[in-house]
């Protein structure tokens, strides 16, 4: 975390002085170790990240045994898409003609649900600053398999307008495994109908394969959210 | 409206620069210790109950902060900004949170977004916007925002930059003709 900033630091002329200016973040009170009192009087340290949290990371889906059964299985998977309700950026604004009767993704097979435990299609609909970076990672981890990722708008692919802000992501992908982008300021809800089509026959190919892609190279995806997120207050993976 | 309003406060108040902008609204500067009674003074006095908004410029050039405290009178219709000139190494000011509750909210994000520190403003210590923030606050004008950007946040590679002036002539018109 600081010490990523610091190696980063070393390299350039004027790194020590600006990092003498560089602030220590405090871990949350609730996250530091602390005794606890159990109810016969004995006591025990609890480490509310090691102890309340699984340490499991994520773990790659293998294909079924024939080709056949794994088509079976990706048709289903491509007929039903079920959209996490969480917005970012501009393109939050973008899917409620989506879900209205003007466009009615339903009648593809597509709906919205409210928890990450019970969608499998995670759109991130615009650009990402660092803190809702953080909400989403733990959104997405929180998903189960088999997930997606769609990124969708030009701020999810090279940053968009928002290239030289102080406070947003530039490449979603180095982040989270996306399966597909569609790119556009801000795309239209045709678009995004568009994109779902690409997305099913992505699935259906067997290609859609973000999910596994993210535990494979789960460190790497860490060590990318880490150099972002400067207090970095969760578990490694939220399962 | 605004200038009689002038004339009314200048006799009480050491007050400095006034521009008129529209027949209701203006602006005056005041010193720091004048600022509390200013502002009692014109929430209860002349009418001016609600408080806009409170917000800093950066006159780097200048070594100096603005705050500007925007209030509103509503059955007039009519607007005032009080401005305050902070120098850049002092910047601790007093908070208004008793005056107007909401101020607080402001002055947390102007600790945060500026480094203008208003001790006994409630919560004004803790994280506003931003989470984690190590560098020095992101709109003093010494911060360089787009260099921050390109150490920190990787880049896609291919990114291209147009005028869209020229770009469009370009498509639309490939040999420099206007033949439409
Ligand atoms: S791509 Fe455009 S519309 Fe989408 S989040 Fe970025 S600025 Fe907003």
């Amino acid at each position: 975390m600081k010490d990523e900033l610091d190696k980063r630091l070393d390299n350039q002329p004027d790194g020590p002085e600006r990092r003498g200016s560089l602030k220590d973040i405090p871990v949350r009170e609730e996250l530091l170790p602390r005794w606890v009192k159990g109810p016969e009087g004995q006591e025990y340290v609890v480490e509310p990240l090691q102890d309340y949290f699984c340490q499991a990371g994520p773990t790659v889906q293998t294909p079924a045994y024939t080709r056949i059964i794994e088509d079976l299985f990706n048709w289903a998977r491509a007929e039903s898409l079920w959209i996490l309700g969480f917005g970012t950026g501009c393109g939050a604004i973008e899917m409620r003609p989506l879900m209205t009767p003007r466009f009615d993704a339903y009648r593809y097979g597509i709906q919205w649900r409210p928890t990450p435990r019970q969608a499998n299609l995670f759109v991130i609909s615009g650009y990402l600053s660092v803190k809702t970076l953080k909400r989403a990672i733990r959104s997405y981890e929180q998903m189960q398999n088999p997930k997606y990722v769609v990124g969708l708008g030009s701020c999810t692919i090279n940053g968009g307008m928002y290239w030289d802000s102080y406070n947003t992501i530039k490449r979603l992908d180095d982040y989270l495994p996306v399966d597909l982008y569609i790119t556009g300021c801000m795309p239209r809800p045709e678009a995004l109908l568009q994109g779902f089509d690409d997305l099913k026959k992505l699935i259906r190919a067997g290609k859609a394969e973000g999910a596994n892609h993210y535990a494979e190279h789960f460190d790497w995806y860490k060590a990318n959210q880490k150099r972002v997120i400067k207090d970095w207050d969760m578990p490694d993976y939220s399962w | 409206m605004m200038q009689s309003l002038y004339d009314r406060l200048k006799d009480r108040f050491n007050l400095g620069e006034f521009t008129g902008r529209r027949a209701d609204l203006a602006f005056v500067t005041v010193s720091r210790e004048q600022l509390r009674p200013l502002l009692l003074h014109l929430r209860d006095l002349e009418g001016f109950t609600h408080l806009v908004l409170l917000t800093a410029v950066d006159w780097i050039e200048d070594d100096t902060f603005q705050l500007t405290y925007l209030l509103n009178d509503r059955a007039r219709a009519r607007d005032i900004g009080v401005r305050l000139m902070l120098p850049r190494d002092d910047t601790q000011m007093d908070s208004i949170h008793d005056l107007w509750p909401t101020a607080a909210t402001y002055q947390r994000e102007l600790r945060e977004m500026f480094g203008i520190d208003f001790p006994d403003s409630p919560r004004v210590n803790e994280d506003f916007i931003l989470e984690g923030w190590v560098d020095i606050p992101p709109y003093r004008r010494e911060f360089d925002t787009l260099r921050f950007a390109r150490e920190t946040y990787p880049e896609r590679p291919g990114r291209e930059t147009h005028d869209p002036a020229t770009y469009m002539k370009q498509q639309l018109y490939p040999d420099g003709e206007d033949n439409g």
